[in-house]
């Protein structure tokens, strides 16, 4: 099954696999959005949309709808995932 | 050696760079646009060691060479431009400490074309609470810099930045990254393209789309059938070229930088753990607010109520000392009270601005629109619109330039679009003297009435903006790719001195903007309501006396009527005559038709209007409340401000777009006259109806 941000849970760390550059703003990937960097969701706002991150050290919020386009490795395994 | 040298102050948002603008040029700076655009430009001048100068601009912040937004496409069109005045001998680059990886992508760009790049490294007092340690003979050598380790906030290092702006013709121009890696084939074959350009440069012109105007036009039409590569392609390079420069940074920070985690203290994540929780974030959030209108609403009365009677006194001074003629009644009864009338607005502007400017300080605001994305979205709006409908409640033209940073082009439109039916400060002095006119002041469940009336026409207001967010997000067909990316900074306290800055700038520019067109609004009606067409107006007094004939009047009626006659025959009565039939079915007379159109310019001259009618109408010194309140509709014979017409007077302010300014704003920020002409077309009409129905039905 494919991973993405949307699927992580709260405190939950991932390792970023792949991006899609057409889709996604250059300005995310400078912000550190770039395979290979780790995520971190730190909290979401209700409807689990927007979802507030640190990628690779930057603290940002994204839309669901983005986090969708951001492929990952989970590498803290918990339940269910 | 007195030439200046320019310099170019460049970072990320959320750096400190201001504080270090600030640090080095004092109050020693200028605010102003850049031409054409309404994008901030702020200089300033800076004193250097041995008699040097520095001139430093202040650049807007931006993540990246790769401009989304007008603010970031003034950076690249100045880096890329070296005939332009501003263009640096040497630029800043200010990074935050805590987010150095990030900060160094743009210093690496910058580097990169060939200008003398200090780098500034700011909160170096946070490095402690982080557990950082930097080696900066280490970052230097490999950054091919100096570096200055500053700490706004304690005032450290911003000598050795001056020091440092002295030596900058030592600083090493070589690049970071050799930009014909990104693709070897591609940069050989635009090396033989253009053999006398810097390739990084042209790299840049492709793959921007900004506004070269100044550029080489040969190079930019060369360049455009040079661009082979598809949309797409190119973006691919720039993903590589972006994961390049991270490797290099990696490289370097992996050296020079390091991080003890275990001293590092967890006070974002506890404060974030409350102030984004699902409830109490919006419950906090809900009570700074209330904090908000608080203060604009119940603190700026005791300020405002001082300038009020200052001003009318200073009039009636002016009145009584100089001697009488035109020039002392144009500055009694046109200049003093208009002016009057800008300055009022000070204390409210001046506490709005500075619960903004804390909230933005403290990195707050981030947390705002990250709560209230979502909710926006429903009506066709962005967590960012809730800065500019924040904003509105003072000024509609700040609030609308504040909506840049919203990336969606239609989130971005509809926000312009909505914000002016916000209740700004200056429906707030029209709201204030009909509410106090038409409302009566009792207690209803414990509330003051006139109070509850205020707030309702705020809650209408709002409730409007969003209602015809959700309309025009249904109706506007505009397809754009919708991204949302917002920082969240770490919590700061606010450093006093750049909320002072914010404060006093914001609100020096609004009471020059606005100033100038109340000013010569008031001096124009004052020309008008005492001048007319000669042939009647100069023969008031025969007139009058004919019509009394040989009854025994005392004199000071008399000169009352007088008075009143030469005001329906001067050029404003004849324009208040001429448009009385449009707005007589909204309950208004003549003098409020005047007092309406003139709002067309700004509303807050609606009071000044009046005030300027009925005090060329009238000897006697009364305040203006009182003059309102003994007005006669001359139909019904009943007082002409009463409950029908009040409301209906209140909810015409309430919708109707009455600002040429924000007009212009707009006009500026959608470069186009179609989005302000239906702003204009829309709310007025709107409000027309609404006032009309209300009328119709209360009377």
């Amino acid at each position: 099954m494919k991973y993405t941000i949307a699927d992580l849970r709260r405190g939950q760390r991932a390792i970023i696999k792949s991006v899609n550059a057409d889709t996604l703003p250059i300005k995310l990937l400078e912000m550190g959005c770039l395979p290979g960097n780790e995520v971190e969701l730190i909290q979401f706002a209700p409807f689990q949309d927007p979802m507030y991150l640190n990628i690779n050290g930057s603290y940002l919020a994204i839309r669901r709808e983005t986090a969708f386009q951001i492929e990952i490795h989970p590498i803290e395994q918990k339940t269910g995932l | 050696m007195s030439k200046q040298i320019n310099v170019a102050l460049i970072g990320n948002p959320n750096t400190g760079k201001t504080s270090v603008f600030n640090a080095l040029t004092g109050l020693n700076q200028k605010v102003g646009n850049y031409p054409g655009i309404t994008v901030e430009k702020k200089e300033g001048v800076c004193k250097l060691p041995r008699g040097v100068k520095a001139h430093i601009l202040d650049l807007p912040g931006t993540y990246s060479l790769n401009a989304s937004s007008l603010d970031e496409n003034v950076v690249i069109e100045l880096l890329l431009n070296k005939n332009d005045k501003d263009f640096p001998d040497v630029a800043i680059v200010v990074a935050d400490v805590e987010n150095l990886k990030r900060n160094l992508l743009l210093f690496t760009q910058i580097k990169d074309l060939g200008i003398p790049t200090i780098l500034v490294i700011n909160m170096a007092d946070r490095m402690d609470r982080r557990g950082i340690s930097l080696d900066i003979p280490i970052l230097e050598k490999h950054l091919k810099t100096k570096i200055a380790v500053v700490s706004t906030r304690k005032g450290a290092g911003i000598d050795k930045i001056k020091e440092l702006i002295c030596d900058y013709r030592y600083l090493s121009v070589e690049p970071c990254l050799n930009a014909s890696l990104i693709d070897p084939e591609y940069f050989d074959g635009l090396r033989k393209a253009f053999p006398n350009h810097d390739l990084y440069k042209l790299w840049l012109v492709i793959t921007q789309d900004v506004n070269f105007v100044n550029l080489d036009r040969q190079l930019v039409a060369d360049t455009s059938s040079f661009a082979t590569h598809s949309k797409s392609a190119l973006k691919r390079l720039q993903q590589k070229e972006t994961i390049m420069r991270y490797q290099f940074i990696n490289g370097v920070l992996k050296e020079g930088y390091k991080v003890d985690s275990s001293t590092a203290t967890g006070f974002r994540a506890r404060l974030d753990r409350i102030l984004t929780h699902k409830f109490w974030g919006y419950a906090i959030f809900f009570l700074i607010l209330l904090v908000i209108f608080q203060a604009i609403y119940d603190w700026s009365g005791y300020p405002m109520d001082l300038i009020d009677e200052t001003f009318a006194s200073l009039s009636e001074w002016t009145k009584t000392t100089l001697p009488a003629g035109s020039f002392t009644n144009l500055l009694a009864e046109g200049i003093i009270p208009g002016l009057g009338g800008i300055v009022i607005f000070i204390p409210q502007i001046a506490f709005l601005f500075l619960f903004i400017a804390i909230l933005e300080e403290t990195g707050y605001m981030s947390r705002v629109v990250f709560l209230m994305d979502r909710i926006m979205r429903r009506f066709g709006l962005s967590g960012k619109s809730v800065v500019p409908l924040i904003s509105g409640t003072a000024c509609a033209i700040p609030a609308v330039m504040a909506t840049r940073n919203i990336e969606n082009w239609k989130e971005r439109l509809i926000t312009i679009l909505v914000t002016p039916f916000t209740t700004c400060s200056a429906r707030l002095p029209v709201y204030l003297i009909i509410i106090a006119l038409v409302i009566p002041n009792t207690r209803v469940l414990g509330m003051n009435l006139q109070g509850l009336t205020l707030m309702l026409l705020y809650l209408l207001g709002f409730g409007m903006a969003v209602f015809s967010a959700w309309v025009l997000n249904k109706i506007l067909n505009i397809k754009s790719r919708s991204f949302f990316v917002v920082e969240m900074p770490a919590y700061k306290l606010p450093l006093f001195k750049n909320v002072a800055i914010t404060v006093v700038e914001k609100t020096k520019s609004f009471v020059f903007g606005a100033g100038k067109i109340i000013l010569a609004i008031s001096i124009i009606l004052w020309f008008l309501a005492s001048n007319g067409p000669s042939e009647t107006f100069d023969k008031a007094e025969q007139r009058v006396a004919e019509t009394v004939g040989a009854q025994n009047i005392p004199r000071e009626e008399l000169s009352e009527m007088v008075s009143s006659y030469k005001l329906r025959e001067s050029y404003i009565g004849i324009m208040g005559k001429a448009i009385e039939p449009v707005i007589q079915p909204l309950g208004y007379d003549w003098k409020i038709g005047i007092a309406v159109i003139s709002s067309f310019a700004a509303r807050e001259v609606f009071v000044g209007t009046l005030a300027t009618i009925y005090s060329v109408g009238s000897d006697e010194e009364e305040t203006i409340k009182n003059r309102m309140r003994a007005e006669v509709n001359p139909q019904t014979g009943e007082a002409l401000f009463n409950l029908a017409s009040g409301v209906s007077l209140l909810l015409f302010y309430a919708f109707a777009m009455q600002c040429m300014s924000t007009l212009a704003v707009v006009k500026k920020e959608t470069n186009s006259w179609k989005w302000p002409a239906i702003q204009l077309v829309f709310m007025s009409g709107f409000a027309y109806l609404v006032a009309l129905v209300a009328y119709q039905l209360l009377k």
